[in-house]
């Protein structure tokens, strides 16, 4: 099985189909690993890695260090609680400190857009963003993706409703980036103040009305609402997003039948998604988190290029 | 020992100079403009361009304080090999030149140091920091040319209304980064798809036009002369306009950076933090609209605002690094490939946006060609096509978008004061 002929995994914008599908399918034939009673391949046996966090990430970095212990390679996290940058060392330092150390690969999340391809730029080993400011989200999109194709076997022709703060949100980027790649019909909806300019221009549908968004959808990706931007004046109220924006079961009608829902988490209950959708039959959000450490795995394998497939 | 500059096209639109002859320059001066004169050094100019000395009138030398970044010998040094005879600088360093003393340090800096003329602004209240007036008629004894709080807008618009009705008493220009630091909201770029799809936080154009409509109303009010720095934007423009067309006394300057990249740019170089100065790289349009503007006259001077920031500063996250790039060794060569190679304004029409218009923005000497006059004189080679190199710039920092860039048209001497300072783009 061919690796990926790229160094880093920076953003889905910059990916060709041919490397998503490479991606995916990897990530398919790996994914019943997370179920087996034996969840360890030898596959990246010798091979080590360094999650790098400058944000709080539970699901993420923990899906990427089971995702490396599953295949066998030697992980390191280090959180922003136990880093240096507390020490005021800059991210150029710690990150050639860290390489020096022999990492194949740092993982990093950091809160600033472009701080992934900054970093790529300046170490040897491969750098895999696993989210940067309001940029991208790659393996959160790619594991979206992944869901999606699952359930409904297929991207294009899809349409895609993405509700909430589109503005400030790199899942958002990551999903419009790969789904348009596949000609899926992806609409974003939020309030004006969290909707990006411009985006338009990407071939995709941007409106303030969540029911446009929502009507005929085959799926409806929720995210969650970054409640501190009430501070900035973005919104007024969580009561008032909640009954404009807010997927709940009668929103959620405007759908199709067989419609997916999905979230990214964490959620805010009651906030942009209802309890009832979360936990009902259309929800795949867990799910979501399964395909996460499958999607992990497969970039692993195929950037790390350890020896022979699973 | 004097200097013969032989056979160039001797080119000064403000007097309708255009001929073909030599320059003899002694004791500082142009002694002799005419066929068959005798030198002691000569300066072979046939087949270039003999023009009144460029002055840039927005640079960052960083002294007092910023040493790191620039010194007074590399800064001047930047400049000369940039074909600038003269050079106006900001008086954001560290302490602020917000004072005689500080504004008499930098003049015999300059005289010690300084390959070029350095005329010092000085802040415009205490500290740049928007709440008092600084000492600007004491300043102005010292040798000041114009008052800005350059980095940083003036945010009272009584504090700015107040500076304007005392400035004026001195026939002192006021120079104003405008920007609404609220608006700007902390972003690395400008507001826009370009900024929404890099995921960076943007500066919308509004947070520039704000303060350009202000200061335009203020000096109508006032009748101060307020100088609009490092305009980018359509509408300031527009404003600009708007603002002439009432008998505003309001002047503008655009930097080179301006009217050749937009906010493109951080996106095709990858995030590189020379791509990030404040007021940001815009959108297309509004960089059609600043050629528009030199195009028809409405923009008074090319100014670089050369800004010098040591590798520490710029080699990090883009969000976190400084605002700023370096700009007097490209600004001949990106006016020449760029506005004149390209149509949008003749070379005589170049030599005054560099030369005639920033020395009288400022109340200095108007360098010319003539007899008698100072010998300060830039050396154009329109048709060098050379490559922009880190390792050949004299500034001291290398911050610039522009290298490896192939440009045509290039500074080829500098004389100030009648002393050869640089010759083919090496700073003697």
């Amino acid at each position: 099985m061919p690796g990926l002929k790229r160094k880093d995994i920076l953003g889905l914008r910059e990916m060709s189909t041919e490397e998503i599908d490479l991606i995916l399918d990897t990530a398919d034939t790996l994914k019943d690993i997370v179920t087996r009673p034996i969840k360890k391949l030898p596959t990246l046996r010798g091979k080590g890695f360094v999650t790098l966090f400058y944000e709080n990430s539970t699901r993420t970095s923990k899906s990427f260090e089971l995702a490396g212990k599953y295949l066998s390679a030697d992980v390191t996290s280090i959180a922003l609680a136990t880093s240096s940058v507390q020490k005021g060392e800059t991210l150029l330092d710690t990150a050639r400190n860290l390489e020096i150390m022999g990492p194949d690969a740092i993982v990093m999340r950091h809160p600033v857009g472009g701080a992934c391809n900054f970093l790529a730029k300046n170490v040897r080993c491969s750098v895999i963003n696993a989210g940067d400011g309001m940029h991208e989200h790659p393996t959160q999109g790619l594991l979206d993706m992944l869901t999606i194709r699952q359930k409904k076997g297929r991207l294009k022709g899809l349409k895609v409703a993405i509700i909430g703060d589109i503005f400030h949100s790199r899942v958002a980027r990551s999903n419009i980036f790969g789904l348009t790649k596949y000609g899926a019909d992806v609409w974003v909806a939020g309030p004006s103040t969290l909707l990006p300019p411009g985006f338009e221009e990407l071939g995709i549908h941007v409106t303030n009305r969540v029911e446009e968004a929502l009507e005929g959808a085959d799926v409806v990706n929720v995210l969650r609402l970054q409640l501190e931007r009430q501070e900035k004046a973005l919104f007024p109220s969580v009561a008032e997003y909640h009954k404009f924006w807010g997927v709940g079961p009668d929103r959620l009608k405007l759908a199709k039948a067989d419609a997916l829902l999905m979230h990214p988490g964490p959620m805010n209950r009651g906030v942009e998604i209802s309890t009832y959708v979360a936990d009902g039959d259309q929800s795949v959000i867990l799910e979501q988190v399964t395909n996460g450490v499958a999607v992990r795995m497969a970039i692993l394998y195929l950037l790390l290029g350890g020896g022979d497939a699973a | 020992m004097s200097m013969l500059i032989t056979g160039g096209r001797l080119l000064d639109p403000a007097q309708g100079l255009d001929r073909y002859a030599d320059i003899l320059v002694d004791g500082g001066k142009i002694v002799a403009i005419g066929e068959g004169l005798k030198g002691d050094q000569v300066v072979d100019a046939h087949g270039k361009v003999v023009a009144p000395g460029f002055i840039d009138i927005h640079v960052h030398l960083r002294v007092p304080g910023q040493e790191y970044k620039e010194d007074m010998r590399t800064g001047t040094a930047a400049a000369v090999r940039g074909g600038f005879v003269g050079v106006v600088c900001m008086p954001n360093t560290n302490p602020v030149i917000d004072n005689v003393p500080l504004v008499a340090h930098v003049r015999q800096l300059a005289a010690e140091q300084g390959l070029c003329k350095v005329w010092p602004t000085g802040a415009i209240t205490k500290g740049s920091k928007g709440e008092q007036l600084a000492e600007i008629g004491e300043m102005k004894d010292a040798g000041i040319v114009a008052i800005t709080d350059d980095g940083r807008p003036v945010e009272n618009a009584e504090t700015m209304r107040q500076a304007m009705i005392y400035a004026k008493q001195f026939g002192l220009a006021i120079m104003d980064h405008c920007e609404d630091k609220q608006l700007a909201g902390g972003g690395a770029m400008h507001y826009g798809k370009v900024s929404a799809l890099l995921g960076l936080k943007g500066m919308p154009s509004a947070s520039e036009e704000l303060h350009v409509a202000r200061d335009i109303l203020l000096s109508l009010e006032t009748g101060a002369h307020v100088h609009i720095q490092h305009v980018s934007s359509k509408r300031s423009i527009e404003l600009i306009r708007w603002g002439r067309s009432l008998g505003a006394n309001v002047t503008v300057e655009a930097t080179p950076h301006h009217f050749t990249l937009t906010d493109q740019a951080v996106m095709e170089m990858d995030y590189a933090t020379t791509t990030k100065m404040n007021p940001p790289l815009r959108a297309e349009e509004d960089r059609l609209a600043i050629l528009d503007a030199l195009r028809d006259g409405l923009i008074d001077v090319i100014a670089t605002d050369h800004a010098p920031h040591h590798l520490d500063e710029k080699n990090v996250e883009y969000q976190y690094a400084s605002f700023g790039i370096t700009g007097l060794e490209t600004a001949v060569g990106l006016a020449i490939s760029r506005l004149v190679k390209a149509g949008v304004v003749t070379l005589e029409r170049l030599i005054e946006l560099m030369s005639t218009r920033p020395a009288q923005l400022v109340g200095v000497p108007v360098p010319t060609l003539v007899e008698g006059a100072e010998a300060d004189i830039t050396i154009l080679d329109l048709d060098k096509t050379w490559t922009v190199r880190a390792e050949e710039m004299a500034s001291k920092s290398k911050n610039s978008p522009f290298i490896g860039w192939e440009l045509t048209g290039a500074p080829y001497a500098t004389v100030v004061s009648g002393k050869l300072r640089m010759l083919e783009m090496n700073v003697l």
